[in-house]
């Protein structure tokens, strides 16, 4: 099963390839991994997003707790919570094209954020599947590039990952 | 604040810090980025600097060192070359679980990424080898950086760990404040153990009735022999031990049925598959251990599992009562409930509540599983064993290599008391035996040491006995020579149809001119009926000063026994009277 694990951790030099070399020596699937420092500029807040049985699930929450640079770990899954993904995505605007693809884009409450002759570029944000969604009702050949953040995600309500 | 002791250098402050962690000996081997480093060395005398030939084996004499005593082991090594040399004997360290600091320069920080001269990323290169590792950036840091490498390495799972120094920082100038403490927002191990759990499983044991318990290198790690030995008899359970909890609980004792695992006894494995409540204790269900574990599920057990780190939990094996925290307190506490709370149901228990468990066990003791035939033809290495346990009365330190000889040493030395047993169980580090050795020596220099290792894996780090002339070391090598690779041997003759594809060791030294050669002693003892006399004169006052190489050409052919096969369950052993 899908899971999203959040962390955060000392905003150390090296810190992240710690997490990421753990995940590549025990064979761990990353789906996709985003980080960036917090508030608190000595910590670094990350999001992987993996899956696997509920015991590799449970390794793996046991692994980055071990690392030492890992101050604490939350799995959003144990809970409610919030999942954003930010995704720009160029598309093929000329004739017939141009209207359909504003018309997708609103249903979607995307934004288009830069216009050329025969292409818009797209802003959208969601959960990821969402922006599969958008992907999926694309005319594939109309798709002329893609960029995705990686997945964010926070608990609901009191549910607060903080030191 | 200000008016503290002047500036020193970085290669003075890094040796202040090792004073300040009472370190009695740092191994090692000098090079251009550490000068700045061996330049302070020469100018104190509180530790001793052991200049080894390799500096794969100074790490592992510091790790020896170490596995003997419970300190933590150093060893210093130059960046590029000797920081890469020193990468084998890191990972046999943190795959053991052993407290290290490892000291390595690097390049000066300007150079750090212009592929500088013996430019190497030593922190990428051990990071997956390593509890943890620093880059030293700013000199400020330094000490505090020390303190806290010592801190991570010996609390919670211990583990090595490497501090990367570049050589421009060692010249750098700051004022020496050593901190008194640390304390990290990110690493708190636990200690105590949860008191519910603990009252949980305390009950269990005493349901039981066929209770097990499977101890292991935390035993020996954690100092907790006496907890354990304690508890085992109250208790009256049989204990078994890894091969790295070996010494943990007297093996001559009559509760302990033998190592267990792939070259385990038969009565250990048979009472691990059949037992109804399992007691793990710092031990981490190994492969090699638990054999297959399809099978080993195939049995309904209630397992409780005491360990320091919560990821050997429930990794392999799924746990019933897991129990995080450091085994001597786990165990003290158990001792404290049952002489306390849990003492009318202990009482209640008395009688003879384990008989019909310890009557099946001793059949199982009865199949005898370590017998061999004798010879008078050939040396038997198992009988060369035996002997040197007889020799040395049981209280030698005992390091091995890997291999056959490394198995007939686990099962037929009786290792009564914890940190006598140093080998490499996890990473199975040929090499390892001679420098093990010099560390176990330098750590207790009036024992007996002797190093039982095979004719290949002595050959891996051979270099050391010059090591062992300069220091006056006086280790005994106990060579099982079977001019084979013998483990790779025994493996080629049951699964691979007895093609012994590149595991005979051809064109073998004359060890006893080499071991000459190095200033030591050396023997060469090839009939059954020179054993005895050969290992008492190696032992005895004339001979205690020296270095001696024993070379025993033993039977070929010989293998270990019993053995579980690949893919096969623990009570699926092949035994030496099955041929
Ligand atoms: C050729 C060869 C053959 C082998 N055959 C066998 C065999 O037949 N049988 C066998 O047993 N092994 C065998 N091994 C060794 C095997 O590979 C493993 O190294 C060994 O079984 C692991 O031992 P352990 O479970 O005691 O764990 P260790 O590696 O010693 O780990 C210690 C455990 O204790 C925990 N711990 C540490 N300190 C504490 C503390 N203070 N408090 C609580 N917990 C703590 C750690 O977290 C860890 O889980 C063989 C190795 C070789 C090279
Ligand atoms: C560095 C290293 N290389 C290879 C191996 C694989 N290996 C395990 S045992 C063994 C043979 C050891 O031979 P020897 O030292 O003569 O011991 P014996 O088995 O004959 O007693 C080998 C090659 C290893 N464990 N370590
Ligand atoms: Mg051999």
């Amino acid at each position: 099963m899908k899971h999203i694990i959040s962390l955060l951790m000392e905003n150390e030099a090296g810190a992240l390839s710690r997490v990421a070399g753990l995940f590549s020596a025990r064979a761990y699937n990353i789906e996709s991994l985003t980080v960036a420092p917090t508030e608190d500029a000595t910590l670094s807040r990350m999001t992987i997003v993996t899956s696997g049985s509920d015991d590799v699930i449970e390794q793996i929450i046991k692994q980055l707790n071990k690392l030492v640079d890992v101050v604490k770990v939350l799995d959003l899954n144990d809970g409610r919570y919030i999942e954003r993904e930010l995704m720009l995505v160029k598309v093929k605007a000329t004739g017939a094209l141009r209207d359909e693809m504003k018309r997708l884009c609103d249903i979607f409450r995307g934004r288009i954020i830069d216009v050329a002759d025969s292409s818009y570029t797209i802003e959208l944000t969601g959960t990821g599947s969402k922006l599969d969604a958008f992907l999926e009702t694309l005319d594939k050949t109309a798709i002329l590039e893609t960029v995705r953040t990686g997945a964010s995600g926070i608990g609901r309500g009191d549910r607060i990952l903080k030191v | 604040m200000e008016d503290r002791t002047p500036p020193i250098t970085g290669a003075e402050i890094l040796i202040r810090c090792l004073h300040e962690e009472n370190v009695k000996f740092v191994f090692g081997y000098p090079g251009g980025a550490v000068l700045n480093i061996y330049d302070e060395i020469f100018k104190q005398d509180k530790f001793k600097h052991v200049l080894v030939r390799h500096e794969q084996a100074a790490v592992h004499a510091a790790d020896a060192f170490s596995r003997a005593t419970g300190a933590v082991g150093v060893a210093l090594v130059t960046s590029g070359p000797g920081a890469t040399n020193a990468v084998t004997g890191i990972a046999t360290a943190y795959m053991d679980s052993i407290p290290m600091v490892i000291i390595s320069g690097q390049v000066p920080s300007p150079v750090i990424g212009m592929d500088a001269f013996q430019e190497v990323d030593m922190v990428g290169i051990t990071r997956p080898c390593v509890k943890h590792n620093f880059l030293v950036k700013d000199i400020k840091e330094l000490a505090a950086t020390m303190k806290k490498a010592f801190y991570i390495a010996a609390t919670g799972r211990p583990g090595p760990v490497v501090v990367d120094v570049p050589k421009d920082i060692t010249a750098q100038l700051a004022h020496f404040d050593y901190p008194k403490s640390v304390e990290l927002r990110s690493y708190s191990p636990v200690v105590k153990g949860h008191s519910g759990q603990i009252k949980k499983a305390l009950k269990l044991m005493l349901e039981a009735k066929r209770p097990m318990m499977y101890t292991g290198g935390g035993i020996v790690l954690g100092d907790a022999a006496e907890a354990l030995t304690k508890l085992a008899r109250t208790l009256g359970f049989p204990v078994t031990n890894t091969l790295m909890g070996l010494g943990g609980y007297p093996a001559t004792d009559k509760q302990f049925v033998g190592m267990l695992g792939m070259h385990g006894t038969y009565e250990a494995n048979m009472s691990m598959q059949d037992c109804d409540v399992l007691v793990a204790v710092g031990a981490r269900f190994d492969d090699r251990v638990i054999g297959n574990p399809g099978h080993f599920f195939s049995k309904d057990r209630t397992i409780i599992h005491i360990d320091v780190d919560p990821s050997s939990i429930s990794k392999r094996v799924k746990v019933d009562v897991p129990i995080v925290g450091h085994v001597q307190s786990v165990l003290t506490e158990m001792n404290e409930l049952l002489d306390g709370e849990f003492k009318p149901a202990l009482q209640a228990r008395q009688g003879a509540p384990l008989h019909a468990w310890w009557k099946q066990i001793d059949d199982w003791r009865g199949r005898k599983c370590l017998n061999y035939a004798k010879s008078d033809m050939v040396i038997k290495p198992q009988s060369v064993v035996e002997k040197l346990w007889e020799v040395t009365k049981g209280d030698a330190f005992i390091t091995s290599d890997v291999g056959q000889h490394q198995m007939w040493a686990a099962q037929y030395y009786k290792f009564d008391k914890p940190r006598r047993w140093i080998n490499s169980g996890g990473l199975g580090t040929m090499g390892v035996g001679l420098p093990y050795a010099m560390g176990a020596q330098l750590a207790h220099p009036d024992a007996q040491v002797a190093c039982i290792t095979g004719e290949a894996s002595i050959q891996m780090c051979i270099q050391e006995l010059s090591t062992c002339k300069q220091f006056h070391l006086p280790v005994k090598v106990v060579n099982l020579n079977n001019r084979y690779m013998g483990m790779v041997r025994q493996w080629q003759e049951f699964f691979y149809g007895n093609r012994y594809s590149e595991s005979y060791m051809d064109a073998l030294p004359d060890f006893v001119k080499l071991a000459e050669a190095y200033g030591h002693v050396g023997f060469k003892i090839e009939k059954p009926s020179d054993v005895e006399a050969v290992l008492k004169e190696a032992f005895s006052p004339a001979l205690k000063e020296r270095m001696v190489f024993m070379d025993f050409l033993t039977d070929q052919s010989e293998n270990v026994f019993p053995m579980v096969p690949n893919g096969k369950g623990l009570s699926e052993m092949i035994l030496a009277e099955d041929l």
